[in-house]
């Protein structure tokens, strides 16, 4: 995980596309500009950030619903809570499931795990459509396979 | 229709600032209640859910797009609605 170059996942733990639900594993690094300044001494992920891995999971499972063809951001919270601190260092996992899929947008419910106890939970909705262009498209197919995503069940 | 357009006015009302009074059959979503695109998709999203189809929001976006619709065959309310009986029926009928 690289925090501030919004690299959140290490690994793709479970891709299921049919069932429309992905489980994502990450390791907190022990050092980041975030955590110098959220807060100085007292070192913890900002809830944003944490908003942004629940995104991540969500957004991965539909960008590989679509096969790498359609760009996913996101388009709205509808809930959110932050339950629990993360700190440098620890290791997370995020689920997603989609909840709805519509037109050109879907819905996902999301939650993030630290130590097996819920951190946070959100849900979100994510907007797809075309690549704005062929770079992007090119740069997200060569990250999405460096998370080993296992095949789909 | 009426019914339709009953549903479709309470999410309007309950997913937007816009009052109920001013949700009328002949209103446009964009012009007149000011709706804008990212509350669109929550109405959407309720109206998919309410009525058990998925309206085909990119769809109509290419055809307004391309000239092959006019915004007001999506956006008034009352065209809204009539979209929303076919595609209902439509999946009643499949």
């Amino acid at each position: 995980m690289r925090l501030e170059y919004f690299d959140l996942i290490d690994k793709v733990d479970e891709l299921d596309l049919e069932g429309s639900k992905i489980r994502i594993s990450a390791r907190l690094p022990e050092r980041s500009p975030i955590f110098d300044g959220h807060f100085p001494n007292f070192p913890i992920l900002p809830g944003v950030m944490m908003l942004e891995i629940m995104n991540h999971a969500a957004g991965y499972l539909l960008y590989r619903r679509y096969n790498g063809e359609r760009f996913v951001f996101l388009g709205g919270v509808k809930r959110a809570k932050f339950r629990r601190m993360i700190r440098p260092g620890d290791t997370i996992e995020a689920q997603a499931h989609l909840t709805h899929e519509g037109s050109g947008f879907s819905v996902a419910e999301t939650t993030l795990t630290s130590g097996g106890v819920t951190a946070a939970d959100a849900e979100i909705i994510l907007i797809s459509q075309a690549f704005p262009n062929a770079e992007i498209k090119a740069a997200l197919a060569r990250h999405s396979e460096t998370l080993l995503a296992p095949a789909e069940a | 229709m009426s019914s339709t357009f009953d549903t479709v006015a309470q999410v309007i009302a309950e997913t937007s600032d816009v009052p109920m009074e001013n949700i009328k059959p002949d209103a446009h979503a964009i012009d007149d209640l000011g709706i804008d695109s990212l509350d669109f998709l929550d109405i959407v999203f309720a109206l998919d859910k309410k009525f058990g189809i998925k309206i085909p929001l990119e769809q109509w976006t290419q055809e307004v797009n391309q000239g092959k619709a006019s915004v007001d065959q999506y956006f008034v309310l009352k065209n809204l609605c009539a979209r929303i009986d076919e595609l209902v029926a439509a999946k009643a009928a499949s």
